[in-house]
């Protein structure tokens, strides 16, 4: 009988709830990494007992965390033991270091701040990562400051894609409210050489060659806090859906206003539609049907809670602009969380499942597409990340 | 012997208990407990000092024979009490909340 995992990142350690294909009942293993920052946990398609995690601290930096095993075991690659006479030990698996040489690029060392000076590209931590579609020991990582890195070897040693920061729009980019951070990665299942990737607050970029060149595709965004409201880049999206059998349409849920791409990013369009509030941090698309789509309104960019106190999933089941509130056994009344950007996600079951965390500690599931809702866990720390196995 | 204080986040990645010993030759000094604290524990690289710049983080500190010794030269050497493993290297994270 199927399974499935759902791997859930907070402020304060991991956790990993399993449960049959019912989804009824559910078992709660954690904390993982106890009192660190679990940005972002996520396994290899290719291989799902080989899951990957971004443990972060402001104290202590960066550790990249990897299970063989579904979670039961972890270790930090290259961070072993072992240590060969005479040489620096081979610990380089939380080493992110920006590529500035002038093979792959431009040096790019600045980017704008908040006031719009130049600031020193510094880097913070690894908000995503994103295992390869065929490669259990590849996988890509979206770091503050914004820049995208990959592995082939299983997170032992990290390079970076120099392309993306090296043509040119760089010194445009500055951080929203947390960071400037490259939080979204989706890799295109009928084209290896394609991938998107989103930073807050840059915008939408492309490569078509397999993370070599890269351009922004952010034509049709428009953003009232920039001085140019349709500038090339500088938009602040807060992440990027797609259903794999589908890999032109693109959904985005932008700091304000939820957006559609059917051209890979070429055009994009307003899809808000009858939403209450545009405003948002997640997106997703149904395992099975890549019209239907789901978000979570927030009220506004300062009211970082749902709207009258009321949480509500909404979804479309025309890939935008229609909406539906999906409401039962969700609070209805004095709900002031947050849904952060990657604390949504969907198995691939037949009856598909929805599932998402928030700051307030809940992590709650669907199990009829939305229709229905119950809190898995409701008491954890605060809910950065949430992403789901789906297991034969 | 020099002996080394971590916080309770390092012990825990490093899978130890206690103080970490370690052998270190002379001239003991900041850079080189830290060089050798890194090579034994390589899952400790890039936790207290910066993989590039070798900068240490900025909510840590170091207190050797109860003086603060987090923006000494790197190659200063270290009090006898600390390189004979009377007193120990202490690594220190600031009480910031959360």
């Amino acid at each position: 009988m199927s399974k499935v995992r759902v791997l859930v990142g907070t402020r304060k350690g991991g956790f990993i709830l399993t449960a049959d294909g019912k989804r009824e009942k559910w078992e709660v293993s954690g904390p993982y990494f106890t009192g660190w920052e679990i940005y972002h946990m996520k396994g290899s398609p290719a291989d799902p007992n080989r899951i990957y995690a971004s443990q972060t601290s402001g104290w202590f930096g960066q550790i990249i965390q990897v299970s063989k095993d579904g979670g039961k075991t972890w270790e930090t690659p290259g961070g072993g033991m072992k240590v060969e006479a005479g040489r620096m030990p081979a610990g380089e698996s939380n080493r992110f270091v920006y590529d500035t040489s002038s093979e792959t690029g431009a040096p790019l060392t600045t980017h704008q701040w908040y006031d719009g000076t130049q600031h020193p590209w510094e880097f913070k931590r690894v908000w995503h990562i994103e295992p390869s579609l065929s490669d259990p020991d590849t996988v890509y990582a979206g770091i503050e400051d914004a820049a995208l890195f990959r592995s082939t070897d299983g997170a032992h040693s990290w390079h970076e894609l120099a392309g993306l920061r090296g043509h040119g729009t760089g010194p445009k980019w500055q951080p929203g409210a947390g960071g400037m951070g490259l939080h979204t990665i989706v890799l295109d299942r009928s084209n290896p050489q394609r991938m998107f990737i989103a930073i807050s607050a840059a915008g939408a970029f492309r490569t078509d060659d397999g993370g070599k060149t890269w351009k922004p595709i952010n034509r049709g965004l428009k953003s009232p806090y920039l001085p140019d409201q349709i500038a090339e880049v500088g938009h602040c999206v807060h992440r990027i859906a797609m259903h794999p059998s589908r890999p032109g349409v693109l959904y985005m849920q932008k700091h304000w206003d939820v957006m559609r791409t059917d051209d890979a990013g070429e055009n994009w369009r307003e899809v808000s539609g009858n939403l209450p509030t545009d405003f948002g941090f997640v997106v997703d698309v149904h395992a099975h049907e890549p019209e239907t789509i789901y978000v979570v309104p927030i009220k506004s960019d300062s009211e970082h809670f749902p709207l009258e106190g009321k949480l509500r999933v909404y979804r479309s089941k025309s890939g935008g602009n229609e909406w539906e509130a999906l409401t039962k056994g969700l609070p209805q009344e004095n709900c002031y969380v947050n849904v952060l950007r990657d604390a949504m996600a969907v198995d691939s079951l037949d009856s598909c499942g929805i599932y998402f965390g928030t700051t307030g500690g809940q992590v709650y599931a669907s199990a009829d597409a939305g229709e229905s809702w119950n809190p898995i866990v409701r008491d954890l720390p605060a809910v950065l990340s949430v992403e789901v196995q789906t297991l034969a | 012997m020099i002996r080394v204080m971590l916080p309770q986040h390092l012990r825990t990645l490093a899978h130890v208990d206690g103080d970490v010993e370690l052998d270190v030759a002379a001239p003991v000094t900041l850079r080189s407990v830290l060089d050798a604290l890194e090579e034994r524990y390589p899952t400790l690289r890039g936790t207290i000092r910066d993989h590039g710049t070798l900068q240490h983080r900025p909510f840590l500190r170091f207190f050797v024979c109860e003086e603060d010794w987090s923006h000494q030269p790197p190659d200063a050497p270290l009090p006898e009490a600390v390189s004979s493993g009377r007193e120990p290297f202490m690594v220190i994270g600031a009480i910031a909340g959360g």
